[in-house]
């Protein structure tokens, strides 16, 4: 009787063991990603640059001696440049990067993904963006001024549709 | 020629196959289990059958939460958290019981991978079971993230993001696929509806993988003890009782929890993919798959030789074929043109000789000057066994010694040793390899008695050999222990590797129990054509 009590008062703690493991790690240690004062700064964009090279004019020779259904006036490179972009927090350079446009010709879109934890608080965030080669510095920016919680996400993006930059 | 010299020359001995540290903390840790909770109901002696338990608690629970779900961008949340705290305790505790039994799913997993390779148990025979092991373990982590993504809180959110970071870091994906959850307006009602069939259809795959991980297995032990299952549905109540399953707030792409209650059995690598090491998890994730599918290959011993089938001893009775532990054993037609004959397969043979120990072609008693049986071990077979038998009392009681005990055991099993001219002990791959009839052999033979020492059924290195010799000795099973046979003087004491001592203490009783019987009545040993002593 004493020892039936005893395996089973035993089988208790063992199965109460292992469910304390199971509900233990189920939720700790907990992850902590950001400070309680931090937000978050998340870039992402897909965006294909212009292309890498300017088109050629095929002289009269040339064409005549293409077959006839591929006969366009310009000889383009379908390369692309590349996307460079750069984030000032309140002026001072907070990322800058490059990023390649995507596929074995370098002809698809460039497309970049970063979480940047910044403290929380009012910001002024500048974001300049370069897709083409041919130009030195930028050709889009935006500038915005922010007033983010902690935990507050405030997304960069590049939408040409939308002007270029977008911080949301 | 002594009896002393007879009984040091033992049959072949391969190394074992489980050794070192990690396979004596296992068997220490089952041994005290055993105590506890008794052999046939220990979780660590059928953790793959509690894997399918829980497999099947998930599924059952997850019916419950499916058909409450709404599959919709607005309604996801709200729906579970309705179905936590709208249905009375109920759909709670569903929905605890469903997070539970996923996790203690993974944990039992790794335990169960973790046990066999101890033990060594992922080589040769067991190479198939091994490798098929690994794709469950992709899929359960499959299951279990799709599963946190429908509830579409902030946990589901860090965890979609963390997954198309980690996909993204792959060639042919790329960063744009993280913008599914952070982009505005990209996110629709479609995202849940294709969760909803990948977290059913990936669980599918994955009992399919199951089903595939125990093919190679002859009856495969997929529903564990009742008392194991009692325990664990309560163990599983009461956490989910203790610490209900709650959602965070809803999703929202403006705003991130900074700190996450990560599940470690499912979400462990995302910390580190939100890092920005998602290739590094990508390189350690294909690593280890690597190293799982290998390890049956590194540091592998040349196989003993697989049961070879005689086909002029074989009538085609089929009882190998009911015995083989692994499904190694095929019944096809008979080349002679009539009956069935066995075919084996080489590379699914543990060489355990459960199949010898069946055919009744291995009866010692036949005719011939070799014994040639109808399936046989070629490295260890059964006619050296029956010569050894032979020469070693026909030793003893030429010196006018008293009648010997004999003593046959496991190989896996408690050591059995020789002592004298009192005890002759071999060790056979598994105690099912003897036929029943080798004791009456033994006793005939001049035996005073013989000990068959098999290891406890729940440990037995062959799975079925311990219960099958046990069965066969007590008359249940074909072949079975002739009634004639005195059952005073033959003793089956089941002993695992550990119970060397207390092996050696029985048989030193059982001898001195001997000593007070009259002379044996058995007529000699006599071989005959048909193999029955009797009527031969």
């Amino acid at each position: 009787m004493a020892e039936s009590a005893a395996r089973i008062g035993g089988q208790v703690l063992l199965y109460a063991a292992f469910a304390a493991f199971v509900g233990v790690f189920s939720v700790w240690p907990a992850y902590r990603h950001l400070d309680p004062d931090q937000a978050l700064l998340r870039l992402s964009f897909k965006h294909a640059g212009k292309f890498a090279t300017d088109c050629r004019e095929r002289t009269a020779e040339e064409l005549a001696r293409m077959p006839p259904q591929l006969r366009t006036a310009q000889d383009c490179q379908r390369e692309r440049s590349p996307v460079r972009i750069r984030v000032e927090l309140d002026g001072r350079a907070l990322y800058d990067e490059s990023f390649a446009p995507a596929g074995l010709r370098r002809d698809g879109a460039a497309s970049g993904y970063h979480r940047l934890p910044i403290a929380a608080g009012a910001h002024v965030i500048r974001v300049q963006v370069n897709d083409d080669v041919r130009v030195s510095g930028f050709n889009y920016e935006r500038q915005a001024r922010v007033d983010l919680r902690p935990g507050q996400v405030v997304l960069v993006d590049f939408i040409a549709d939308r002007g270029g930059v977008v911080i949301q | 020629m002594t009896a002393a010299a007879l009984v040091q020359t033992p049959l072949p001995k391969p190394a074992p196959e489980h050794a070192g540290a990690a396979a004596a903390f296992v068997r220490r840790a089952e041994r005290a289990l055993d105590a506890l909770c008794g052999a046939s109901a220990n979780p660590l002696r059928q953790l793959g059958a509690i894997g399918f338990y829980l497999f099947w608690l998930i599924t059952a629970t997850g019916i419950w939460l499916y058909v409450f779900f709404d599959t919709s961008l607005a309604g996801a949340w709200a729906s579970v958290e309705h179905l936590t705290h709208g249905q009375g305790r109920l759909g709670g505790a569903m929905r605890s019981l469903h997070r539970y039994a996923s996790d203690a799913f993974v944990a039992v997993m790794a335990i169960h991978a973790l046990r066999e390779w101890a033990l060594g148990r992922f080589r040769g025979h067991r190479r198939f079971s091994w490798i098929t092991g690994v794709a469950p373990l992709w899929l359960a982590f499959a299951s279990g993230v799709t599963g946190y993504w429908l509830v579409w809180d902030e946990l589901a959110l860090f965890v979609g993001i963390g997954t198309t970071e980690w996909f993204g870091a792959l060639p042919g994906f790329g960063p744009s696929l993280v913008r599914n959850f952070v982009a505005d307006g990209v996110m629709s009602d479609r995202f849940f509806s294709l969760m909803a069939f990948l977290h059913i259809g990936v669980p599918l795959a994955l009992l399919a993988a199951m089903w595939v991980h125990v093919q190679r297995l002859t009856r495969p032990r997929t529903s564990p003890a009742r008392a194991a299952q009692a325990w664990t549905f309560a163990a599983l109540v009461a956490l989910s009782a203790a610490m209900p399953a709650l959602s965070m707030p809803p999703a929202d792409a403006a705003r991130v929890a900074p700190v996450l209650p990560i599940d470690w059995f499912y979400l462990a690598p995302y910390p580190a993919i939100t890092a920005g090491h998602a290739a590094l998890v990508w390189w350690t994730c294909a690593a280890l798959t690597f190293a799982l599918l290998a390890a049956p290959w590194i540091g592998a011993r040349r196989r003993p030789a697989a049961a070879r089938v005689d086909a002029a001893n074989c009538n085609g009775c089929s009882r190998c074929f009911a015995d083989c532990p692994y499904e190694a054993i095929a019944m096809a037609p008979h080349p002679r043109g009539r009956g069935l004959v066995a075919v084996v397969a080489e590379h699914a043979c543990a060489s355990c000789g459960i199949c010898v120990g069946a055919c009744p072609s291995s009866t010692p008693f036949r005719s011939g000057e070799r014994l040639v049986t109808g399936i046989d071990l070629p490295g260890e077979p059964i006619d050296a066994l029956r010569a050894r038998l032979e020469s070693g009392l026909a030793g003893v009681i030429g010196s006018g010694a008293a009648a010997p005990v004999v003593v046959l055991g496991c190989r896996h099993g408690a050591r059995v040793e020789a002592d004298g001219e009192r005890v002759l002990a071999w060790s056979v791959p598994c105690a099912a390899m003897l036929p029943p009839s080798f004791v009456e052999y033994a006793l005939r033979a001049g035996a005073g008695g013989v000990v068959v020492a098999p290891c406890p059924a729940e440990d037995c290195e062959f799975r079925f050999g311990a219960r099958w010799a046990l069965e066969r000795f007590a008359r249940a099973r074909e072949p079975r222990l002739r009634a004639g046979v005195p059952a005073a003087r033959v003793r089956v004491f089941e002993a695992a590797r550990e119970d060397t001592t207390r092996l050696r203490e029985r048989i030193d009783a059982f001898v001195a129990e001997l000593s007070h019987l009259p002379p044996p009545a058995l007529a000699p040993a006599r071989r005959t054509r048909t193999g029955d002593p009797l009527h031969g």
